[in-house]
């Protein structure tokens, strides 16, 4: 079944330049698509545009159908329906995801408190729950800290926590792994990779790390300057690339591999 | 007992004392002392001339008497109440109408946006003396007229601050983040939007107070302010003007307790900017 189906996506600013152009693509339920990309390409546009929340000054025409509920054009109020329930998101930069004066429990809490309707004492333990769900050790203290007292990797954990507390169909993960060090974004992918899996949860994972797309996705996109220019399955576009930019982009992750397995072969 | 409360608790055992808002806490609560206690009790009636023209301190009279034989310290006492009054009042007004407005002002785009902030510059502009005169001459020159006037010229300012500081948390992650779990506007303002603009709103209301009793004052030294017997320490000083070498006491006293006043809400400002802003509570912490 399709979740997601993106027709015709263009995304234009008000002095006419174009930044996402004609996109389309689907994501179908339990299905895992990477959208590849460098900065500029229109990645993050295009996932704010699925739960339509792209900033003022932008125009969107096109179709964006989530779970059935066209995006494009609705009113607000269809929006914050669908937002959380069908589609929820783990941004970049997880310090400026957090609201920095509001402790990371309550954070979690109010999307939790929404879709399941828990109160007091029972609300308390389901935030525990989800803490403990994303690997998060002592979760009453953390759930008591404000974002800038935990650590970059368990603010992450704490976003994802909130985004998985809506339990979506579709979790949105834009670079969720980019802001954070290298040992850390491993565990991090394998955390992601195990509770998607377990929940059956669609993901449309976006990301400029050829890498990372290949480690938990089934089908990749590859996108320049807003344009699809590949997409297939993830193992055929990383392993024989056909267009020229995504040969550019494989060379360039390979080169890098070897000049590191050089290094550490000294 | 929510979920907050019991997250809430050690935040304020970690909340540190700065040496200035001490201090700044000291000054103002000696006022408001005054302003209390004239609610209960005064050393003399209002409108009680014996004490004989412009007499010393002493006999009976703490700080002697003005030109019409009323004690000086009375009047100080009912001065304080309504110079606290007046900035509370003003700040109340202020605060209802210029967060309300900012906000607002803040979600309005395009064109409306345009318009909201030359509207709100145009009344900053707009002098509050003239405002002032307006409401007495619309009411009648009492102290509500007063801060009435005074309220409506500050909350423009607030509006102002209100609309920038929503602004610019409305650009935030967090706000887009909270959307994408599905919050809708109204609560997105009230959960993540107000407390982030709190802390600067707050230092900017008390500078606001101390701003509204100086206007205050100034309006009463017109005769706009609260009419007698009930002394204020602008018409107090209006009073004194003309004795002033004769018997200092009548101008010095309001003019030091005005000064106090001031002084003391300036530095509540600077010391809750301290503890309550976020940047240095995380250098603390």
């Amino acid at each position: 079944m399709t979740l997601l189906d993106v027709r015709g996506l263009t995304v234009r600013t008000d002095d006419g330049r174009t930044l996402v152009d004609d996109l389309s693509f689907t994501v179908d339920s339990g299905e895992r698509l990477g959208l590849i990309g460098e900065s500029g390409s229109g990645k993050s546009l295009t996932t704010l545009a699925v739960l339509g929340l792209l900033p003022d000054g932008m125009t969107v025409t096109g179709s964006v159908e989530l779970a059935g509920t066209q995006i494009v054009g609705a009113p607000e109020k269809r929006l914050t329906a669908v937002r959380g329930r069908d589609a929820a998101v783990v941004f970049q930069e997880p310090l400026t995801a957090l609201d920095p004066l509001m402790r990371v429990g309550r954070q979690i809490a109010e999307p939790l408190a929404r879709r399941t309707g828990l109160r007091g004492r029972n609300l308390r333990t389901a935030v525990t729950e989800a803490l403990l769900r994303v690997r998060l050790p002592e979760p009453e203290r953390i759930a008591r800290a404000f974002p800038h007292e935990i650590s970059g990797g368990q603010r992450q954990r704490v976003a994802l926590a909130m985004a998985l507390a809506c339990e979506p169909s579709l979790l949105i993960a834009d670079e969720p792994t980019t802001a954070l060090d290298v040992s850390v974004q491993a565990e991090m992918l394998e955390l992601l990779d195990t509770l998607v899996r377990e929940r059956e949860m669609a993901v449309l994972f976006v990301s400029h790390d050829l890498a990372v797309v290949a480690a938990v996705t089934d089908r990749a996109l590859v996108m320049k300057d807003g344009r699809a220019v590949e997409e297939g399955p993830v193992l055929d576009v990383v392993g024989a690339p056909r267009a020229a930019y995504t040969k550019a982009l494989v060379a360039g992750a390979r080169k890098l591999e070897s000049a590191l397995d050089l290094r550490s072969a000294r | 007992m929510t979920y907050t409360d019991v997250l809430r608790k050690p935040a304020e055992a970690r909340r540190r004392r700065s040496a200035t808002l001490l201090a700044g806490c000291t000054l103002t609560a000696l006022i408001a002392l005054l302003a209390v206690v004239s609610l209960v009790w005064l050393p003399y009636d209002a409108d009680d001339t014996s004490g004989g023209r412009l007499a010393g301190p002493g006999d009976g009279h703490l700080l002697g008497t003005d030109k019409l034989g009323r004690d000086l310290f009375t009047q100080l006492m009912t001065g304080s109440r309504i110079a606290v009054e007046a900035g509370l009042g003003s700040v109340t007004i202020a605060a209802l109408i210029g967060v309300t407005l900012g906000v607002l002002a803040a979600f309005a785009q395009g064109w409306l946006d345009d318009t909201l902030a030359a509207f709100l510059d145009i009344l900053i502009a707009f002098p509050t003396l003239l405002l002032a005169m307006l409401v007495v001459a619309a009411r009648s020159a009492t102290l509500g007229s007063a801060v009435l006037a005074i309220g409506l010229a500050q909350s423009a300012v607030v509006a102002r601050l209100v609309r920038i500081l929503v602004k610019r948390v409305l650009a935030q992650d967090y706000v887009t983040a909270a959307r994408t779990s599905g919050t809708s506007w109204p609560r997105t303002v009230v959960g993540h939007v107000l407390p982030n603009i709190w802390p600067t709103l707050v230092v900017n209301l008390a500078l606001q107070f101390g701003l509204a009793v100086l206007a205050e004052a100034g309006l009463s030294y017109l005769g706009l302010g609260a009419p007698p017997p009930n002394a204020s320490w602008g018409r107090m000083l209006q009073e004194a003007q003309a004795t002033f070498t004769t018997a200092p006491a009548g101008a010095l006293a309001p003019g030091i307790l005005l000064v106090v006043l001031v002084v003391g809400v300036n530095l509540v400002a600077d010391g809750l900017r301290d503890t309550l802003d976020p940047a240095t509570r995380r250098r603390r912490s």
